[in-house]
């Protein structure tokens, strides 16, 4: 068991250090900012499930994200549901969602850019569904009586929400680490790597690709149902725009692709860039794209496997000067 | 005699105008190593890729173990034991060695740990165990082949597809492979191989079969066919086997020129 708490420990230590951010500044402007970037590490880490892990790069993540919202939001809002189960059934919507889309798409054989095209079409379609149908509220979307109590799911402060969300990628960070080193998580990589070496060895890779999907989705959802109850509001352009399946798939490609803390580094690089840029040059629409494009860019071009990759080749290639200066030293990690 | 763990009956495969499968038909003897041999474009590969679910026949069937398994996808065929190498070795690139055998033993060890462990007891019996922690992307042809073989093991097969696994290798690597696949078919299990290292099939096969032009030429050992007169016309073209036979002979006639191998119809 020691190689696994082993194995555990940068999340660990990662969960902590965020978990200590509330103890040292009361700033809500820090909270907010940071109470955003795990939001978008949450819902990268559902993308990296399937990209990163499985090799399916989905470009509509949007679908997830805006069925977990939308479904917290209309069982309150309509039905009177309680936020607690509503935000459950949000995230088995959203993994429901995942579930059948992954089975129509994968079933029908479709791989790389047409399953990322595909993936788009169906949030797109969810997006102009929402914003037409009565029951999401049409234009005008869908706003959940404000009600701050714990009971609500509702509070006061930014540092209860912080920590909602903070388990929350805790959580998604042990199960990703849970998969890594399970027989689903090596048959997807497998899946990733070869399809066909992968079904020559007994993997039945169709199921193994709409289970991931179903479990990304199911994560992805769950940021959707966070925000909800964060912001109170949605429409169908927040829910299921674009922007989320952006930000889904900019986190863990920025972060390191197919790591476990990919997501989580990559959401606060990409959202401190985004910061950064505001504070320069003031709220210009569209810059923010503009900036997510290029970082895009440079990491696609010099640093495929992203921040994670760059780190582990900087560890390495300091072991190995420090090899080269002692070379009595062996092993490694 | 034993009884056959692999009948392929009357299978045909048909891409489009080519068919690059006519109607052919051998068996495999459970516990015995049969070759599959033939020119090149005869037809093998898309033979093996038809017993192991990959592409469906045209026409015909493949019986396993007593039950008919055609147009079965691959993964259930290697769920009932039927492993397969490919000619083209398909390593998990970004993965190790180990975590390459890995995915093969997952199929019947659930648990992370008991997968790594088989992993390693394949590897140490294709003679991998030195380069368990490398990537596969980092190991030589040899080392490739010898993957290809130690995945497919890792699935515990009860029959090994074997395509090309001694192609490329220099003659001292082939002689390394040799006692490794002998002793995968000691411990029980049934090999069929596609193979062009003729020193090989004559020492490992105990029945041959040749595939010219998708369809089965000639059987039996690896002796007769050796000198199988449609066997050297298959290889080396119309005409080829007189030559060699007569090729001495001060009035035998001069074959025609610039007749190629694209002959071989009998």
């Amino acid at each position: 068991m020691t190689a696994q708490t082993k194995s555990l420990l940068p999340i660990l230590v990662a969960v902590a250090l965020l978990a200590a951010v509330p103890l040292v500044t009361a700033s809500n402007v820090v909270l907010n900012f940071l109470v955003v970037a795990l939001l978008i590490a949450l819902v990268g880490q559902g993308w990296n499930l399937l990209g990163g892990y499985g090799g399916q790069y989905s470009f509509g993540h949007a679908a997830f994200f805006g069925t977990g919202a939308y479904v917290v939001a209309i069982l309150q809002v309509r039905y009177g549901l309680n936020a607690w189960p509503a935000f459950a059934l949000g995230i088995l919507a959203g993994a429901a969602v995942g579930g059948v889309i992954g089975a129509l798409a994968f079933r029908s054989g479709l791989r790389g850019s047409y399953f990322a095209l595909v993936t788009l079409a169906f949030a797109e379609v969810l997006r102009i569904v929402a914003s037409v149908a009565p029951v999401t509220g049409a234009g005008v979307g869908t706003l959940i009586k404000l009600d701050l109590r714990w009971q609500a799911l509702q509070f006061q402060s930014r540092v209860p929400f912080y920590y909602v969300i903070l388990v929350l990628v805790a959580l998604s960070l042990v199960l990703i680490h849970v998969v890594e080193r399970s027989r689903f998580g090596a048959w997807l990589v497998a899946v990733r790597e070869n399809e066909d070496a992968a079904a020559a060895l007994g993997v039945d890779a169709t199921l193994v690709k709409i289970g991931a999907m179903t479990l990304s989705a199911a994560i992805t959802a769950a940021g959707g149902c966070f925000y909800a109850q964060y912001y109170l509001f949605i429409d169908a352009g927040i829910a299921y725009g674009p922007w989320i399946s952006i930000e889904a798939l900019l986190a863990p490609i920025v972060g390191g692709v197919g790591t476990v803390l990919g997501p989580l580094l990559g959401a606060l690089v990409v959202k401190s860039l985004g910061e950064a840029t505001k504070l320069v040059a003031g709220d210009a629409p569209g810059l923010d794209l503009v900036i997510y494009g290029s970082v895009l860019v440079l990491v696609v071009a010099f640093a495929p496997r992203g921040i994670a990759g760059l780190l582990t080749d900087l560890l390495r290639l300091r072991r190995r000067t420090r090899r080269a200066e002692a070379p009595a030293e062996a092993g490694r990690a | 005699m034993p009884e056959p763990l692999l009948r392929v009956d009357r299978v045909a495969k048909r891409f489009g105008g080519l068919l690059a499968v006519d109607q052919a038909s051998f068996e495999a003897p459970a516990g015995r190593i049969t070759a599959l041999i033939g020119p090149n474009g005869a037809g093998k590969t898309t033979l093996f890729a038809i017993i192991a679910g990959f592409l469906r026949p045209t026409d015909g069937r493949v019986v396993y173990d007593g039950a008919d398994i055609t147009g079965l996808p691959p993964h259930r065929l290697a769920r009932r034991g039927i492993a397969r190498t490919f000619q083209i070795v398909q390593p998990f690139a970004g993965l190790t060695v180990r975590e390459n055998i890995a995915v093969g033993a997952h199929l019947h060890h659930a648990s992370r740990a008991e997968a790594l462990a088989a992993a390693a007891a394949v590897a140490r019996a294709v003679d991998l165990d030195g380069q368990l922690d490398k990537p596969a992307a980092a190991l030589t042809v040899a080392g490739r082949k010898r993957l290809e073989l130690a995945r497919a093991l890792a699935i515990e097969p009860r029959l090994l597809l074997l395509d090309e696994v001694l192609a490329g290798l220099n003659p001292s690597e082939v002689r390394d492979m040799l006692p490794v696949i002998r002793a995968i078919v000691a411990r029980g299990v049934t090999i069929v191989m596609i193979e062009h290292v003729m020193q090989a099939v004559m020492s490992l096969a105990e029945h041959v079969f040749v595939l010219a032009e998708g369809r089965v030429i000639a059987a039996g050992a690896p002796r007769e066919i050796a000198a199988d007169p449609k066997v050297v016309e298959a290889y080396l073209g119309h005409g080829a086997a007189k030559r060699m036979s007569g090729g001495h002979g001060v009035s035998a006639p001069s074959p025609l020129v610039g007749e190629g191998r694209g002959g071989g119809s009998s």
